[in-house]
């Protein structure tokens, strides 16, 4: 329990917008003063990105749900040989491209997937270099460290080898995922078979070395403590103190439906508080990260909209299919028009910018056509 | 503290419990400075009732959905002869009661229906005597300032005679309902045959006066300016200064879905519900309770709204039917350790309470909150 005189210092010190430590961080957790929070928050979101909210327009594709690392935390991935399990091949990346194709604005292609027990590093290569042939201007979002840490480790190559051929082939950044909660003590329960927090930080820095674009996320609200979850934001920040790598943080509320990991430890969705709580700290703890995104499919619109009163200054994309979440049980529709976003936007009195990956703005306004 | 200067006057009146003006009202409905609404509205909250939440172990009953009525912003009404139009007799109506009460902490009911076109007055008293009868135990909240209007046109009696058999049939509270926006316009435009916004505010009144308390709602997000928002929370604030009679106020956003205004209006955001509820909490000094209704908000929504000014959360309801025939995402009924919860993790104590607000349980801390949390 934190003290009295530890409460006001952390209060103090999120007020200056000065720089927290962990003990601060969880000194105004304690406190619970939500609206205070949201206040300092919003302080620091526009210090870092002033009125402007972001989006993008994208398209996630998901290319196998088979998975064999079987993490307890996930919905998504099923074993070899079930029914509910698919495999894209090269022609249906390509359809979906030809879709994709006429999106005018389009400026991202964003892909995770499972570990496929059988597929070769070669696989996810020349799909790579087939999405960037077919789009050539848009970028490459793709694999996160727990996917390259695997093709590390099916090659027999380095993590750097790996990323400097994908770099070769066309990817031009890695999303945030996989990061779950960087400490092994909660991954040896939620996800014992994938890529452990050294090798996952190590993974990030190293792409960011060879100039890709990185997110950094956190997965919250299972089994972890509010120490580790902090712990893992500080973890974080450190890294890039030394890196300035990271571009954007997202968190992501555990959904524990359909996971073994619900099953086993009864776990309940945690509650738009703790979300709220947890979007303003991390804006107030990763002082050194210019954006945090309110990942509208997971939240909800309504609370991802109200995220951005939280410190939140992005709404990530206009997304086509979402799988790994939906699988999860979130019930959020699976894309949303330019127009609608921009109007959530205004609503909030910030000014809605179209992003590219590189969260450069984008002039282009005109509707996307398939939407 | 940060504030937006063009706001901090308002901040001063606030912190110094002066009175906001109408003037105050509307500038308030255009900032966008939403944390910090909240926080001022938690201010006001904090000081005006501390961090009890109330919540009830209720259920709704709905006797009739067939309504002469039949309001523009309705899912629910029917006419007598259409698909899914139902009206329950009395032993349906104690047959669902009795049904709810195998939850043990069931407490009371909320009875809310459609102006049926054949029922008389004693029809309606005698299902009240009826329920009041079989299940002593229950509070009966019920009928709304239109219900009631209602029912003074279809007895031939004063409105003073009507509450007080009402009341004599084991009524003790009125609810929140039917005040929509209290503008002529409004309801000229939306819900021409029914009550008045003077017959909805006489009605409130009369049953002040008669030591019989009742409930207050706004329905926003539909044909209404932000000023009329303002004005309707004004007239309210007017009638509190004079009978102190309201107990609660409910904040009901729209829900489009199914209805005729719906072919034109869009749902309210969730960022329109938390400052139209943080603008109440400051609006209505005299109000000590303010409802963050989950049914319209959403779970999620509603929880948030305990940081913006709400100090109530309604109620388990066993089974709503009125708001998710407009196409209510929430569940029909939340379960009492969920309410417990969703307070207890906005850093409340949660109290389960009657339709007055006496508080029958405490979750505080005790041991008699071990058993109840432990459900016995």
């Amino acid at each position: 329990m934190a003290t009295e005189e530890e409460i006001l210092t952390a209060r103090a010190k999120a007020s200056a917008g000065e720089r927290l430590t962990l003990g601060d961080a969880m000194a105004l957790y304690e406190d619970n003063d939500l609206l205070s929070l949201a206040t300092w928050a919003r302080a620091a979101k526009e210090r870092a990105s002033g009125k402007n909210v972001y989006y993008t327009v994208n398209r996630h594709i998901n290319l196998t749900n088979i998975c064999s690392s079987n993490c307890p935390l996930c919905a998504f991935q099923v074993e070899a040989g079930d029914a509910r399990g698919y495999v894209m091949e090269t022609e249906d990346i390509a359809r979906v491209l030809e879709q994709a194709k006429p999106i005018r604005g389009l400026s991202e292609i964003h892909i995770v997937s499972a570990l496929h027990p059988d597929k070769p590093f070669s696989y996810y290569e020349n799909i790579v270099k087939q999405v960037h042939e077919a789009l050539p201007n848009v970028a490459i979002q793709a694999f996160t460290p727990v996917e390259i840490v695997n093709f590390a480790k099916i090659t027999g190559k380095s993590v750097k080898e790996i990323l400097t051929i994908l770099k070769a082939d066309g990817l031009s950044a890695l999303p945030g995922g996989g990061a779950e909660i960087l400490s092994d003590r909660v991954r040896e329960i939620i996800c014992p078979k994938k890529a452990t927090s050294a090798e996952w930080l190590d993974c990030m820095k190293t792409a960011q070395e060879l100039g890709l674009q990185t997110n950094a996320s956190m997965m919250y609200g299972h089994i972890e403590t509010v120490e580790e979850r902090l712990q893992h934001l500080i973890t974080l920040r450190d890294l890039q103190d030394e890196t300035h790598g990271f571009q954007a943080f997202m968190l992501f509320p555990f959904h524990p439906a359909h996971t073994k990991l619900g099953e086993e430890y009864h776990l309940q969705r945690t509650g738009s508080w703790e979300d709220m709580k947890m979007m303003a700290l991390s804006r107030l703890i990763l002082d050194n990260i210019p954006h945090v995104k309110a990942f509208w499919v997971m939240l909800t619109m309504p609370i991802a909209q109200l995220a951005l009163g939280f410190g939140a200054d992005d709404l990530d994309g206009t997304i086509g299919e979402e799988k790994i979440i939906h699988a999860a049980g979130a019930k959020t529709g699976s894309g949303i028009t330019r127009a609608k976003l921009e109007a959530i936007i205004r609503e909030t009195g910030y000014e809605p910018v179209e992003r590219d990956t590189y969260y450069r703005p984008l002039t282009s306004k005109e509707e996307p056509v398939c939407d | 503290m940060f504030s937006p200067k063009e706001y901090q006057d308002i901040e001063d009146k606030v912190r110094s419990g002066i009175r906001l003006s109408r003037e105050d009202g509307i500038r308030l409905f255009h900032c966008t400075n939403l944390a910090w609404l909240g926080m001022l509205a938690d201010y006001a909250r904090q000081r005006m009732c501390g961090d009890i939440v109330y919540y009830n172990v209720n259920c709704h009953v709905n006797l009739t959905n067939i309504c002469t009525s039949r309001c523009k912003f309705c899912a629910f009404g029917r006419d007598a002869d259409d698909a899914g139009a139902f009206a329950m007799t009395k032993e349906q109506a104690v047959a669902l009661v009795r049904d709810a009460m195998r939850d043990p902490h069931m407490a009371g009911l909320h009875v809310v229906s459609g102006l049926h076109p054949t029922w008389t007055f004693d029809h309606y008293l005698d299902i009240l005597r009826t329920l009041h009868e079989t299940f002593p135990t229950l509070y009966i909240k019920g009928f709304t300032g239109v219900e009631i209007t209602h029912f003074v046109e279809i007895s031939g009696l004063s409105l003073r005679e009507v509450l007080q058999k009402l009341k004599d049939a084991g009524l003790q509270a009125i609810a929140g309902g039917g005040a929509e926006i209290l503008s002529d316009r409004i309801r000229g435009e939306l819900c021409p045959k029914k009550a008045t916004a003077d017959e909805w505010l006489e009605v409130a009144r009369t049953a002040h006066s008669l030591g019989i308390k009742s409930n207050a709602s706004m329905l926003y997000g539909h044909i209404e300016t932000l000023e009329e928002r303002v004005d309707h929370l004004l007239r309210l604030r007017e009638l509190q200064d004079e009978t102190h009679g309201f107990q609660t106020f409910i904040c009901f956003p729209f829900l489009p879905k199914h209805t005729e205004l719906g072919k034109t209006v869009r749902q309210t955001s969730a960022w329109d519900d938390l400052r139209t509820m943080a603008i109440s909490r400051l609006m209505l000094d005299n109000f000590r309770n303010i409802k963050a209704y989950w049914v319209m908000l959403t779970v999620p929504v509603a929880q948030i709204a305990l940081g913006f000014g709400a100090n109530d959360i309604d109620g388990t309801i066993h089974k709503e039917t009125i708001l998710h025939d407009a196409g209510a995402t929430s569940p029909r009924a939340l379960q009492e350790d969920t309410i417990i919860r969703i307070i207890r993790e906005a850093g409340r104590i949660p109290a389960a309470c009657d339709c007055n607000f006496n508080i029958l349980h405490v979750f505080d801390g005790s041991e008699e909150e071990r058993n109840v949390v432990n459900g016995n």
